[in-house]
């Protein structure tokens, strides 16, 4: 790890206090699907500095939602993942993987599958409003990693999302 | 035929019946449908050398645990004996265990030299005074003693139901612990009945589905461990485990292996899409087996190798599909109200075990494979996954609680619906796979 990464790391570090997987290095955001949303903790840097991965958490917004069993954008996702696009093309130095999630209701492996369906739709999205593919990795966790964990619509609508999580292109 | 096997496979043709004489999916309450267990009686083995005592009365119990654990037999408790049996050899007493009702005995008798252990064991038919079939022993190790008990109850229940027995076999699973939204999961192994749990790969990253080879020596599963789902194959013995190779920037899952124990048929994602895939263990040479713009995954061979079961979405919504084992025109076997997935084919060839969803309930259910007798065994907030006993009569699935503090707990229950019981397991447990019987 470099010492421009290890700086950014230790704003990291609260977001990141959740995962033990050594992998997330130079992530911001609440990679692994677990850590809060929106609790002011996230991300590196100060929220008020419009190029930090905080602001693209909490002012632009890291995550878009779905319908039960769908993976269209509606148009408050398309409205989020817009200002994703503009955001990822003034920082042309961070790179994305987009997080597909379900909620419970559903079989494991089907889940994995309809979350890959929702990053992917996500992804899709951000490539058509100008960002380069190469920056952008999709993965799913199916229902593994709920944020909410209420067995109610409320949570499972708050569960059924794809998160874009900044990494840095220049961490090691 | 002796008198007590024949009026137990009646019981079994009349369990069977009405479902098989009824029309669409049929829906058996666990609280119905219950027949007489019959009674039985295990007294202490004798320990035929010093010291063997112990171990003798402990393989009695756990006979006597497996066979009640079928829901098919009920065991009279030793505190209501009034024989004994303290000669293996010696004459059986009929009147004494007449006197107490039960229809069956098994008497047995053990013997340790230094590591080694060997059970003697005879089945009796009380009332009729006849032995069921003849006198067995098994010789093993000490340390395998369960194994020895379980190999002569899979004997009595061969011999008293006229069925492949299955107490002798493993399940591998996923341990869990820890809240929902931060679930801890490992690989773990342990004997049918919950015992001697031994745990394959640390919590580190989310490990998902394992599947038994049809040998019970190898494991496939998906594990995050590279920060995106790859399928490994896992060696049992020696717990080591390599990556299957796929497709970089994809994701690789559901993977099972054909009965030739050389084959893995997988799903492969690839830009959102999720097909189905073959893929030969040992050359890593792939073939593309489904081509859609749907979800197909789940896919499980027939054991003769020829078929693929699997579940797609193509008609909007997840159902079944049998299609050849070499890809080609897939026919739809799922026709009733709901979801329909995770299907897996049956050992003895005939049935499909599958997960339903149907108006915000989970249910396990089976079907003939070409769609026809449904019948739902469990209703629960979230069932799933279900594996079979290697004699195909048995079904252990996941049961996941609502809310919260909701956990995953392993259950099994019998192809017609009785004798819902939880398996026994060390915190949560999910995505059971029965081994077949061990050798």
């Amino acid at each position: 790890m470099n010492t421009l990464s290890k700086v950014m790391m230790v704003g990291a570090l609260a977001a990141l206090a959740a995962c033990s997987n050594a992998k997330n290095d130079g992530l911001y955001g609440d990679g692994m699907g677990g850590a809060g949303y929106g609790s002011g903790t996230a991300g590196s840097g100060l929220p008020s500095d419009p190029s930090s991965p905080a602001y693209f958490q909490q002012a632009v917004g890291d995550r878009v939602w779905f319908a039960v069993d769908q993976s269209t954008l509606g148009d408050a996702a398309r409205a989020t993942l817009t200002a994703q696009a503009d955001w990822l093309t003034k920082n042309p130095d961070f790179t994305a993987v987009i997080e597909g999630h379900a909620d419970e209701q559903g079989t494991r492996e089907y889940n994995l599958a309809l979350g890959a369906r929702r990053a992917n739709a996500a992804r899709e999205f951000l490539i058509s409003r100008g960002v380069v593919g190469s920056r952008l990795k999709t993965v799913s966790y199916g229902k593994e990693r709920p944020i909410e964990i209420c067995s109610e619509e409320a949570c499972y609508a708050k569960n059924r999302r794809a998160v874009t999580v900044l990494s840095s292109a220049l961490a090691g | 035929m002796t008198r007590l096997l024949l009026s137990f496979l009646l019981g079994w043709a009349l369990l069977i019946q009405p479902a098989a004489a009824q029309n669409g999916p049929l829906r058996i309450e666990i609280t119905e449908g219950v027949i007489e267990p019959l009674p039985f009686a295990v007294p202490d083995f004798v320990p035929d050398t010093q010291g063997a005592a112990d171990v003798a009365r402990e393989i009695g119990r756990v006979i006597a645990a497996d066979l009640s654990g079928t829901g098919l037999f009920r065991e009279i408790p030793a505190s209501a004996h009034i024989g004994k049996v303290s000669d293996f050899a010696a004459p059986i007493q009929f009147a004494d265990w007449k006197a107490i009702n039960a229809q069956a005995l098994v008497t047995g008798a053990v013997s340790v030299a230094g590591k080694r252990l060997t059970v003697r064991f005879r089945v009796w038919d009380v009332f009729s005074g006849a032995e069921l079939g003849n006198g067995l022993q098994f010789a093993g190790t000490t340390d395998g003693w369960r194994r020895m008990a379980h190999k002569v109850a899979d004997a009595v229940y061969s011999r008293i139901t006229g069925e492949g027995g299955y107490f002798d076999s493993r399940v591998v699973f996923v341990s869990e612990s820890g809240p929902k939204n931060d679930r801890k999961k490992r690989l773990a192994i342990m004997d049918y009945d919950g015992a001697n749990v031994q745990y394959l790969t640390d919590s580190a990253a989310i490990v998902l589905a394992p599947r038994f080879s049809p040998s019970g020596d190898r494991v496939l599963y998906t594990s995050f461990e590279t920060g995106f789902p790859r399928i490994y194959v896992l060696d049992v013995g020696k717990v080591k485990r390599r990556v299957l190779e796929t497709r970089e920037g994809s994701m690789s899952f559901a993977p099972r292996f054909a009965p030739d124990g050389r084959t893995v048929v997988f799903s492969l994602e690839q830009g959102g899409n999720t097909d189905i895939f073959e893929m030969d263990i040992n050359t890593g040479k792939q073939t593309r087996l489904t081509s859609a713009p749907s979800i197909e995954t789940a896919p499980s061979y027939s054991p003769d190798g020829r078929q693929i079961v699997f579940e797609s979405d193509r008609s909007g919504t997840q159902q079944l599909y049998v299609m050849p084992a070499t890809g080609g025109e897939a026919k739809r076997i799922s026709f009733g109200q709901g979801r329909y997935g995770t299907p897996v084919w049956s050992p003895r060839g005939d049935m499909i075990a599958f997960t339903k969803q149907n108006q915000g309930r989970f249910h396990i259910g089976v079907m003939r494979t070409d769609g026809s007798e449904e019948r739902l065994l469990t209703a629960s907030f979230l069932d799933e996954g279900p594996t079979w006993a290697p004699n195909g009569r048995v079904i252990m699935f996941t049961r996941e609680s609502r809310g919260a503090a909701g956990q995953a707990t392993l259950y099994t229950v019998d192809i017609t619906g009785r004798n819902l019981r939880p398996v026994r397991t060390p915190g949560g447990a999910s995505d059971p796979s029965w081994s077949p019987l061990q050798n």
